[in-house]
């Protein structure tokens, strides 16, 4: 059967309904936010995910932890793109949008494409519920959701009659309508419920009864659907084309934490990591403290600052040091960051970026904070940067940050963001064989020892560890004395010394890929990015490149330095125009450095670019 | 240096312990005497000297890791008990030594103060109090008395001050002590206990910085007036003090009061005895609320308990976890979750991990 074709075909099983391929669906999940649509949206995803399709998600959660019930502020939506064919964004804008409460069809409605299909959970639609959504009127009486095909189910009753024999308490079979939901767009888009129920078994092993209840809902909506004529078309969506390998979902917080566990060991050192609880970091702390057989030791600190500088001190011993926090936690970690970088510190800090300024938008996304990274701090006092570009590039950028950090004696910062660490995609396993080595050498020799030698080849000072016997040395935050690492306030001393730590960082440019140009090397337009702007960025470029732009595009992930070739690839085009989801950061930066015109095309409303919107920008200068 | 990176029996000495710095503090400062005691109490400890790191803050007590010849990290104002925690727990075989001042732990660090001691995590942590802010040349402090007339209070100071030891109780310090740098043998010797202690171990040693508050405690420290107004803890000991040794403490209600045994049928079996290892610290906080006049100042160890550290109890978590779960297998770890197959005709099968 041709993947591609767009053609009905006859379902054996119910005669009366159609099977429609579809290449791609933008499907997004909408309720209150008590009522588990965040585990509806991973749940359709990890079984597109496993039957085949390629897959993209953007979860998106209110800030509270439970809004009033049925109002706008708590809203929690969950949104993916699941396709036949290779996809790197979630989707501009859904075709189908599941809406558990009227709240959630007011927040959601105005991004369903015209046409699209809405299905409601008419229970929800009592006058209390209008009320607090803002409407005057029910919308599911008039005529407003016209442009729409819209599928009227009272959820909330199906589930309960579905159940009705399941011994819980009301409230507790209430909330099962999210699995209802789920067995309905399951039958909706051809999926098989298998992987679920098994799901469903491992997670509520403990709780028999609400595993089965559970159970009950989705395949009671999975059958309803498939008996009655609410719905006359489903639609397949096919296998897509990924190449041959071993595959598993994963979202970008799980691969960050992932990723430093690999890196302790191919380094062969325990990591610890310090962390005080913020949104959208928790995850990278829940992960790592499972994974205590490793080694890996988690310490929840009373604050931020405890956080990194715990994690300094276990350096100072010879761990790998690792701290993770978003935008206002690394504001708290400055002072910390500067001292290790006087010290010389081997630390990597994560922060996965937010909605700011200060405490700003928790759960929406953003990547402002580049120029916090960079210059946040008193003085001349330069770190290391890198930003992974995909959820599972989360993975690889955290051992790359490990790499550098431990090879050349520096802070690292790694750059990820609410988008990045909420969201999914399928990761192709790399085997522990193919990862890369990291070489780190404790100094054991005290013949000729200073704390403040320099490796010719990288500038990093020799890293001596407590319980080194002969080497007992002090360092600190004080301007320290070339080669001897004693505190020094000469000038000329001063003057060299903060060269020296420029350079060092400089350096590591020697150490990093150059950047890939996808497309021609030279052009009318290069689209630079950086960070979780990758997928909207390359899908855009694509399209137009497909119709013949003369259009390309980078990614750099290695923030400070940037790759060697950078200034190279961006002379070659006639403009370069950098998307971010800021200011322009990323823009400063180049103006500065390469004294090239970059355009900055910004947007700040804690949601990702659209392909659509950077397909219309990418327009104005071709 | 230079013995090849062998340390064999241990016959260190005091000459073992002095770095090549130049020693910096004014002269006359109480920080001299402090440091002296240390550098005597280290060969004694039977620990090698590379196992040995000192962590401060930021201060004139804070200077005191570059005259130790071990290893050492001059921190930021108030944070030394976080890189010290790290320390220790990456290297829980590591003696860990916090030195800081009244305002580097009580102000800035009143957070990491509390947090570090209430883990019990096994640091020793003396804090230099001066009542003063020396390194910054004179302002008022968190220990500094009601209405001390200081650069940065020309009027008197406002704040009402904080008892560090009161501070260190309600951290759950499992040992609490007191010293002074006027009293050498009583400084080591109680640096000594410290150095034993395993836990959150917390010492006040009361320091002079005869540059910006000198005198500071001569009202009870002064020679001629020093045992009358001292009232030196030993455990299992009744509370007396006195030059004649005819003054004691006992407790009327939860009120401390002085009595003079032999006066009004007091006898020493009515004195409370100074009991270090009780389970509460009730009394060890009251004793460490005695002020002069009303009472002799209390020098010594206030409370010594043990419960498990910090340290040792996540060392046995990992322990206990690679138990259960084996030590950790990195593939296995990757290929965890719902994994499938994509095999080079384009189908997939789920896949089970197979070591």
């Amino acid at each position: 059967m041709n993947p591609m074709s767009t053609a009905p075909r006859e379902d054996q099983a119910a005669p009366h309904h159609q099977l429609e391929e579809l290449e791609t669906v933008t499907i997004r999940f909408a309720g209150d936010s008590g009522d588990g649509m965040q585990l509806t949206g991973t749940q359709f995803t990890a079984t597109s995910a496993i039957i085949g399709n390629d897959i993209s998600t953007l979860p998106d959660f209110p800030a509270e932890i439970r809004a009033p019930l049925g109002s706008l502020p708590g809203v929690s939506g969950y949104q993916l793109n699941f396709s036949s064919h290779d996809i790197r964004t979630p989707g501009d804008e859904p075709d189908v949008l599941v809406a558990m409460n009227p709240a959630a069809l007011k927040v959601n409605i105005k991004d369903l494409v015209p046409g699209g299909i809405l299905v409601v959970n008419t229970d929800a639609f009592v006058e209390a519920n209008l009320k607090k959504a803002g409407y005057e009127k029910n919308p599911l009486e008039d005529d407003s959701l016209s442009g729409y095909r819209v599928f009227k189910l009272p959820i909330t009753k199906l589930t309960l009659s579905a159940l009705d024999e399941v011994k819980l308490p009301h409230k507790q079979l209430e909330r099962c309508k999210n699995f209802y939901a789920l067995g309905l767009m399951y039958w909706l888009f051809d999926r098989p419920l298998q992987p679920t129920l098994d799901w469903i078994d491992e997670k509520f092993a403990k709780m028999p009864e609400v595993g089965r209840a559970n159970k009950l809902a989705v395949k009671a909506a999975y059958n309803y659907a498939d008996t009655t004529e609410i719905f006359t078309t489903h639609y397949h969506v096919g296998k897509a084309k990924i190449k041959p390998g071993k595959y598993r979902n994963i979202m970008g917080n799980e691969a960050t934490a992932l990723g430093f566990v690999a890196a302790s060991q191919v380094a062969g050192l325990p990591l610890f990591y310090g962390s005080y609880p913020i949104t959208p970091a928790s995850d990278i702390l829940h992960e790592l403290s499972r994974h205590k057989n490793f080694g890996v030791k988690t310490f929840q600190a009373e604050d931020e600052i405890a956080a990194i500088g715990a994690a300094i001190g276990a350096a100072f011993a010879g761990n790998l040091g690792l701290t993770g926090t978003s935008g206002p936690g690394l504001a708290l970690k400055s002072e910390f960051i500067g001292l290790a970088v006087m010290a010389e510190i081997p630390i990597v800090i994560i922060n996965v970026q937010r909605g700011g300024p200060s405490t700003g938008l928790p759960t929406k996304t953003e990547q402002a904070d580049l120029l916090q990274a960079m210059f946040g701090r008193n003085s001349e006092c330069p770190v290391a940067i890198v930003a992974p570009a995909t959820p599972a590039d989360c993975f690889q950028m955290a051992i790359e940050a490990s790499r550098i950090a431990l090879t050349h004696m520096t802070p690292v910062v790694y750059l990820s963001d609410g988008y990045l660490g909420n969201g999914s995609e399928p990761w192709e396993i790399p085997s522990v064989k193919s990862l890369p080595t990291i070489e780190v050498k404790f100094r054991t020799d005290p013949t000729g020892f200073f704390p403040y030698l320099r490796d010719e080849r990288t500038l990093a000072r020799p890293w001596a560890i407590p319980g080194t016997p002969g080497l007992e040395h002090r360092i600190g935050g004080l301007e320290k004395q070339h080669i001897t690492g004693n505190v020094n306030y000469d000038p000329d001393n001063h003057d060299f010394m903060v060269r020296l730590r420029a350079e060092k960082v400089a350096r590591i440019a020697q150490d990093i890929p150059p950047v890939e140009v996808f497309g021609q090397p030279e052009g009318k337009v290069l689209v630079l990015g950086w960070g979780s702007t990758y997928g909207a960025i390359t899908t855009a470029v694509e399209q137009l490149q497909a119709k013949g732009a003369s259009v390309s595009s980078a990614h750099v992930r290695y923030l400070n330095p940037f790759p060697r070739n950078l200034g190279e690839v961006l002379s070659r085009f006639e403009t370069v125009l950098i998307p971010e989801l800021n200011l322009g950061q990323l823009a400063l930066l180049v103006r500065a450095k390469y004294l090239v015109d970059a355009i900055s095309f910004s947007k700040v409303k804690g949601k990702p670019f659209k392909v659509s919107e950077l397909v219309n920008k990418i327009n104005e200068y071709l | 240096m230079g013995d090849n990176g062998q340390t064999k029996t241990l016959t260190l000495t005091k000459k073992d312990f002095v770095s090549d710095q130049e020693v910096r503090w004014c002269p006359g400062c109480g920080d001299y005497s402090i440091l002296a005691q240390v550098q005597k109490v280290m060969p004694e400890l039977g620990i090698p000297k590379e196992k040995i790191v000192f962590v401060s803050g930021i201060g004139c007590s804070s200077r005191f890791p570059y005259y130790m010849n071990t290893y050492g990290f001059h921190g930021i104002h108030g944070r030394a008990p976080t890189l010290a925690t790290g320390i220790k727990a990456a290297n829980p075989e590591l003696s860990v030594w916090v030195i800081t001042g009244d305002g580097d732990a009580l102000s800035i660090g009143g957070n990491h103060f509390i947090h570090a001691i209430r883990r019990n995590i096994d640091l020793k942590i003396i804090l230099f109090n001066n009542r003063i802010y020396g390194l910054t040349k004179g302002q008022y402090s968190p220990t500094s008395e009601f209405g001390k007339k200081t650069k940065s209070s020309p009027m008197g100071v406002i704040d009402y001050p904080i008892k560090p030891l009161s501070l260190a109780f309600s951290s759950e310090a499992t040992f609490v002590a007191r010293s002074i740098d006027g009293d050498p043998k009583h400084l080591a010797s109680v640096i000594d206990r410290l150095a034993k202690h395993k836990g959150s171990g917390f010492v006040e040693v009361y320091q002079n910085c005869n540059i910006f508050n000198d005198g500071a405690y001569e009202y009870f420290s002064a020679r001629d007036v020093r045992d009358d107004r001292t009232l030196y803890l030993e455990h299992g000991k009744p509370l007396i003090f006195g030059k004649d040794k005819n003054k004691g403490i006992r407790l009327n209600g939860v009120r401390p009061e002085v009595v003079t045994i032999g006066e009004g049928g007091v006898r020493v079996d009515d004195l409370l005895v100074h009991d270090e290892t009780a389970q509460e610290p009730n009394l060890a906080y009251i004793l460490g609320r005695l002020e002069y006049p009303e009472f002799p100042v209390p020098m010594g160890v206030f409370r010594a308990v043990q419960k498990p550290t910090y340290e040792t109890m996540l060392e046995a978590q990992i322990a206990q976890d690679i138990k259960v779960k084996g030590p950790g297998n990195l593939e296995e770890l990757l290929n965890s979750g719902e994994t499938w197959l994509i095999g080079p005709d384009g189908d997939q099968q789920p896949a089970k991990f197979t070591a």
